[in-house]
């Protein structure tokens, strides 16, 4: 658990005169799960945006395994808010998971059956291979997060970036989505994960980076959080 | 006149089955915008080649038409005005663009502007190319290369249009680019559109865009299914729009437009979870719930048996309308009637256990 498999180096971000992430630093452990946390406005979700060049950064640089080419995105499995996709979309459960198996297809062409059974296989862990014919809009908000987790495993990429996972979703999705996680990483992967209940923090993290437009505390679970390092993060945002 | 039904058939496939991809980005009103806007590329090639005819048109037509798609993403990414804003802006001041240039310089020409917008498919046959020494009509020529291409676009592209229509983020980040996609989908619409307009007229074209997939996606819940339906809404409303604008001698385009009005309307209010049967499985529920309450009322101790005015006075109903309830639980066996007093059966009474149960209240 020595390698920064992602690192951030002096990154600003700003929409128009505003900046949202200003001087941030920050490094990603390999074999970690990261929570990324910091008030609303903190520039959390822009950090990830940054990471997977969807946004572009006014200076800095982010380098993933070592590379900052758009290809290394490919070892990413992105599982975004709920809230940014269509789910009126005409797709089903499985469908939607299959869009795991495109990155190792390219242009053109199709995912067979092979992918099939990945997708099937990633459903299974995710408890929800009974819903595999569902129309997405029919779904809940904890089932939604379980197929967004789904098409992540089926992608098989080693590192997750995840959009607040358990935010709006029902107790028994958040354990099994944990618990996921946690096995996951036992097979080697690397999860960084922006988090909004500051209770459960510690309970299901190990590294943390606590930030507020720039990086307040950054490690070990147990170095980093801290009554005073919580308070600097949140208390800014009400004296600015 | 088989051409002619052929032309729609035909026209009305090449664009719908683009029309899938672009109601699902909420890009309906674009093809609205495009299909006007066109008409400038056609009048800035005709200035160059001084032929109507000449395949420069086309060409012109789908750049102007990718230049509106672009204009109108460039305006929404300013974030001061709204797409649908960004979209009449650009669509307005283009087709305007047009209109003086067709006016003030192209008055001699056969460029008129009504038959652009409303459009007359029984002028199509009229107009004939040899091909491998047939003699068919240009627009059919043309419409049928484009089905293909468009066809072979989506058949191709179906699991990058998947996924960049679903989830465009995460599209980018496993490689592919979005962009690539919406210009490659927005130039054939483009290319599409002015040859569709060629022949059917710039309302049409716009209905063939949004209309048979719109009433498709009423009615299935997966992408490929989607665009199966849309086609086949797509040739029916062609078909049924010339059979009744040839029977009834009415403009085609408008026949046929009307005619997908109306089956997206018959579509909207008859399918199995549509207005009208949600409508009377409300009414069901709202009638059977009111039946559980006065059977339930009877069933306590005060009101072993009641009068129709009694019961009235205890929901807000009326006492005709009490009466016709009454009367029904009494045809059913619930009740039974002495005099102008009601009381309940065993069967009633039995009722009243079940819909207490199922309404989730205390056992009595």
């Amino acid at each position: 658990m020595d390698k920064d498999i992602i690192k951030v180096n002096d990154l600003i971000v700003a929409y128009d005169d505003e900046p949202a992430i200003w001087h941030l630093n920050m490094a990603l452990k390999e074999n970690s799960i990261t929570a990324i946390v910091g008030p609303n406005g903190a520039g959390k979700s822009t950090l990830i945006k940054s990471i997977m060049q969807l946004i572009k950064p006014v200076s800095g640089e982010v380098w993933i395994n070592g590379s900052k080419s758009r290809k290394a995105l490919k070892e990413i499995a992105y599982v975004p808010q709920k809230g940014e996709v269509n789910w009126d979309f005409p797709t089903t459960v499985l469908d939607v998971v299959m869009m795991g198996r495109y990155v190792h297809k390219g242009w053109l062409k199709r995912p067979n059956k092979k992918d099939r059974e990945i997708a099937m296989s990633a459903l299974r862990v995710m408890k929800m291979e009974a819903f595999r014919n569902r129309q997405i809009s029919e779904l809940s908000g904890g089932q939604r997060q379980r197929v967004f987790l789904a098409r992540a495993i089926c992608q098989n990429a080693g590192i997750y970036i995840m959009d607040e996972p358990l935010q709006g979703i029902d107790i028994t999705t958040e354990k099994l989505i944990i618990k996921t996680i946690k096995s996951l990483q036992q097979e080697g992967k690397t999860f960084l994960i922006v988090h909004h209940n500051l209770d459960t923090v510690e309970e299901y993290f190990d590294h943390a980076v606590i930030m507020n437009k720039s990086v307040i505390a950054a490690g070990d679970i147990q170095d980093v959080w801290t009554k005073e390092n919580i308070d600097k993060a949140y208390m800014e945002m009400g004296a600015g | 006149m088989i051409e002619v039904l052929i032309v729609l058939i035909i026209a009305s496939l090449a664009t719908s089955i683009l029309g899938v991809f672009l109601v699902l980005r909420n890009q309906a009103m674009t093809t609205d915008a495009i299909s006007h806007t066109i008409l400038l590329g056609i009048v800035l090639a005709f200035f160059i080649t001084q032929d109507i005819r000449s395949p420069l048109l086309i060409i012109g037509a789908a750049l102007v038409g990718v230049l509106t798609v672009y204009l109108i993403q460039l305006i929404n990414q300013t974030d001061l005005i709204k797409n649908d804003a960004s979209i009449g802006i650009v669509f307005t001041a283009l087709f305007a663009l047009a209109v003086i240039l067709i006016s003030r310089y192209a008055d001699h020409v056969h460029l008129d502007i009504d038959v652009v917008i409303a459009g007359e498919v029984l002028f199509a046959p009229l107009n004939r190319i040899e091909v491998f020494g047939f003699s068919i009509p240009r627009a059919l020529w043309q419409l049928g290369i484009l089905l293909i291409v468009n066809g072979a676009f989506v058949a191709l592209f179906y699991k990058e249009l998947k996924v960049s229509s679903f989830d465009p983020k995460f599209a980018y980040v496993i490689g592919f680019s979005t962009t690539l996609i919406y210009y490659m989908l927005m130039t054939l619409v483009s290319i599409t559109a002015v040859a569709a307009f060629d022949a059917v007229g710039a309302i049409l074209v716009i209905n063939f865009f949004v209309a048979p997939v719109l009433t498709a996606y009423l009615i299935v819940k997966r992408l490929d299914h989607l665009i199966y339906l849309t086609a086949l809404f797509a040739v029916l409303n062609s078909t049924l729009g010339y059979l009744i604008g040839y029977n009834l001698d009415l403009s085609m385009s408008g026949a046929t437009a009307s005619v997908a009005f109306i089956i997206f309307t018959i579509v909207f209010l008859f399918k199995p979870d549509g207005y009208i049967v949600l409508k009377i499985k409300k009414r069901r529920q709202r009638k059977e719930f009111m039946h559980a309450m006065i059977l339930m009322l009877m069933n306590e101790d005060e009101h072993e048996t009641v009068t129709p005015g009694e019961i009235s006075r205890h929901f807000s109903l009326t006492e005709p309308e009490t009466k016709k309830q009454l009367e029904t639980l009494e045809v059913e066996g619930y009740v039974t009637r002495a005099e102008d007093r009601y009381r309940l059966t065993v069967r009633g009474e039995e009722f009243t256990h079940y819909s207490r149960i199922k309404y989730g209240l205390k056992a009595h």
